[in-house]
């Protein structure tokens, strides 16, 4: 199994899709809650695997190009069959997922096996009828968003107009129509040009929920910026700008890198975006732009060991952040296979570990504790015996029941309340 | 280490004896650890992954990093001092010692300088053509201040050192933007299987010292042998010397 580069749910909850750096994508069903067994509600097994993208070359640059798949994002479903987006660091693709359960019997030029049939011995006609099979999960490309990329695609968003979504890279947002593959707007550039004056980069990008007008993206300098698509055709001068001033004693060289922003979420609701830095989440109220309404500690007691963090690169881990449906409630991942959730409302927060070591299946999870001074209690961990190389950076949130998703390395595990 | 904003005021506390090189001695932790942190940052703007582009949101964080560091070293004043007091002098730094084992390998093969940052641009290859026979040529900035004529980045007259450094940044994002779409081709072409054993073997010196480092500051990692860092903290003023190093790691 490989490392698990994204998850997400779609907008039902039936679905979960998680794509790899091989640049396979995986799709979980949930079973139909039976009658017969109340106690298992219904639970995800795999629907559809397929290999979305190959590993690339770019012959002009002699570099490669990663299959990782960066981002997956679903489109609501409006027929019988399901579409998701998929992007590397360089190509978009819309995959249609559909299931085939009834096949065609009888035809006159082929026989069973597709074989064509000698005309002359063809002696009746008979009109081909649908017989069912077993149900077969196909997924197929049907566009391909190709040569729009110079940098690498960091995010993708689906427009609440269902018809347009936008692809953002390092330095460029562009805006395209599921319908035309030969074409993107480029709606944001923040390129220099002076490459020499580059000190910023985008990180994130996100439409608005419910007005298709209306994205977010963030920086590596801990801003964002909310654009309004229907006052220029390129979105350089932002309509809001959301920053946090510095908290001076707080300052050190590795100020800026934490700062950066990693990922930004629209709450459900749209009246909120949250963002997620190095050691924390914070939670922005759409019309107050110099601070922030709510800042959430994930992992305070890595801030004494930025040094060593920066040294293994740790320091430049992108951690994702999700709202639960009802946006009371935020989750994140941190080291050590850990997780933390925060309850927006109670104020009460709590960190979970998705270990098979440390946890049975169906077991409710028991709450950890990071402890930072010298006395160890018994069910503490102490920081230095964090492990880094087990940092959870996807997480998703079912729409809306509490059945969450965390991948921790190559594993998956999906988390659900516990019924009384 | 850089966290707490205490350190800069013990730092600033004490700048009534700044002025003087004795001044500067009695706080070294703080210097050391500055001279380090940007160390450590040159180095990992360095030795990026050739295959696939690099990370342009980590690059940018750590030359920003790299620049603030600059900066207030030019404020300190600590950027004169150095420079005025070691003109001339073999380089002390680790990082200079990878240039010059990057630049070592790849000069044998083709009798050119490369700049630091993995870079081939041709217009510095051809200015580059009367520092051939140096040897203690510095492609990094911080090296600037301490050895004026030796640095690649010059062109025929010494600039200024914040021009070097800045240029040094430029270089990063030169790569980063291809503006010299060849440039890449070039350095696969001329490039030996030499150089990819350097490579190895620099990454394992590198952990190793990389490690020393903030063992010192932190209680992160276990200590390491502090062997490495010893090597490469060594003087390194000759050819032969290095290839000593490269035998011990």
């Amino acid at each position: 199994a490989d490392i698990i580069s994204t998850v997400e749910f779609n907008h039902t909850g039936e679905l979960l899709a998680t794509g790899d750096k091989g640049g396979r994508v995986v799709i979980f069903q949930r079973e139909q809650e039976s009658k017969n067994q109340p106690h298992r509600r219904g639970e995800y097994n795999v629907y559809s695997t397929f290999q979305s993208h190959e590993p690339e070359f770019d012959y002009l640059k002699s570099l490669e190009i990663e299959e990782k798949i960066n981002k997956i994002r679903w489109l609501p479903q409006q027929n019988a069959a399901y579409f998701l987006l998929s992007t590397n660091d360089k190509t978009v693709k819309l995959w249609k997922v559909s299931e085939r359960d009834k096949r065609p019997e009888g035809y006159n030029l082929k026989d069973e096996e597709g074989r064509l049939r000698d005309p002359s011995m063809i002696t009746v006609l008979r009109v081909p009828v649908l017989r069912p099979m077993d149900l077969m999960v196909e997924a197929t490309p049907r566009r391909v968003f190709a040569n729009a990329h110079t940098y690498h695609i960091n995010s993708i968003s689906v427009n609440s107009d269902y018809e347009t979504y936008m692809s953002a890279d390092d330095l460029r947002i562009n805006l395209w129509n599921f319908e035309i593959t030969n074409q993107s707007f480029n709606i944001v550039d923040i390129k220099p040009a002076n490459m020499e004056e580059l000190t910023e980069v985008i990180t994130a990008a996100e439409f608005h929920p419910h007005h298709c007008n209306t994205f977010v993206y963030s920086s590596s300098k801990g801003t964002i910026r909310l654009c309004d698509m229907r006052t220029a055709a390129l979105c350089d001068r932002h309509a809001k700008f959301f920053e946090e001033p510095e908290d001076p004693s707080n300052r050190s060289f590795f100020s800026e890198i934490i700062s950066s922003i990693s990922d930004v979420k629209f709450s459900h609701s749209g009246r909120y975006i949250m963002t997620r830095d190095y050691l924390t989440v914070k939670v922005w109220d759409l019309n107050m732009e110099n601070r922030p309404i709510e800042t959430y500690q994930v992992h305070d007691y890595l801030r004494s060991k930025l040094c060593s963090l920066y040294e293994n690169d740790c320091i430049f881990d992108k951690f994702e952040c999700v709202w639960n449906g009802s946006d009371s409630v935020i989750m994140t991942g941190s080291y050590n296979n850990f997780f933390r959730m925060f309850d927006r409302s109670t104020k009460r927060d709590v960190t979970l570990e998705a270990s098979r070591e440390n946890s049975k299946p169906r077991a409710v999870l028991k709450p950890r504790r990071v402890c930072v001074g010298g006395k160890r209690r018994k069910d503490e961990i102490s920081v230095d015996s964090l492990d880094f190389s087990k940092k959870i950076l996807h997480t998703a949130w079912h729409p809306s029941e509490n059945i969450i998703a965390v991948a921790a390395t190559n594993n998956l595990y999906i988390f659900q309340d516990k019924v009384n | 280490m850089f966290v707490r904003g205490l350190k800069r005021k013990c730092f600033d506390g004490e700048e009534d004896i700044e002025g003087t090189l004795a001044g500067i001695k009695a706080i070294p932790s703080y210097n050391l650890q500055r001279q380090s942190l940007l160390d450590m940052s040159l180095v990992k703007l360095q030795l990026c992954h050739m295959l696939v582009e690099p990370n342009l949101c980590r690059s940018v964080l750590i030359a920003n990093t790299v620049r603030q560091i600059q900066e207030e070293m030019t404020q300190d004043g600590t950027w004169q001092m150095i420079n005025t007091q070691s003109t001339g002098q073999a380089s002390l730094d680790r990082l200079v010692s990878t240039d010059i084992l990057c630049r070592s390998s790849r000069d044998s093969a083709e009798g050119k300088h490369v700049p630091a940052y993995g870079t081939f641009n041709k217009d510095f290859e051809s200015d580059q053509a009367q520092d051939r026979t140096e040897t203690m040529s510095t492609a990094s900035s911080v090296q600037a201040p301490r050895n004026l004529q030796s640095n690649v980045w010059e062109m025929e007259n010494p600039q200024e050192n914040k021009g070097n450094f800045q240029k040094s940044l430029d270089q990063i994002f030169e790569t980063l933007e291809n503006k010299s779409p060849n440039s890449v081709e070039d350095l696969f072409s001329e490039v030996d299987n030499s150089y990819y054993d350097l490579d190895t073997m620099l990454t394992g010196m590198m952990s190793n010292t990389k490690m020393g480092h903030c063992d010192s500051l932190e209680t992160f990692s276990p200590p390491t042998n502090t062997a490495s860092n010893s090597n490469c903290k060594s003087d390194l003023s000759d050819l032969d010397h290095i290839v000593e190093i490269l035998v011990e790691s």
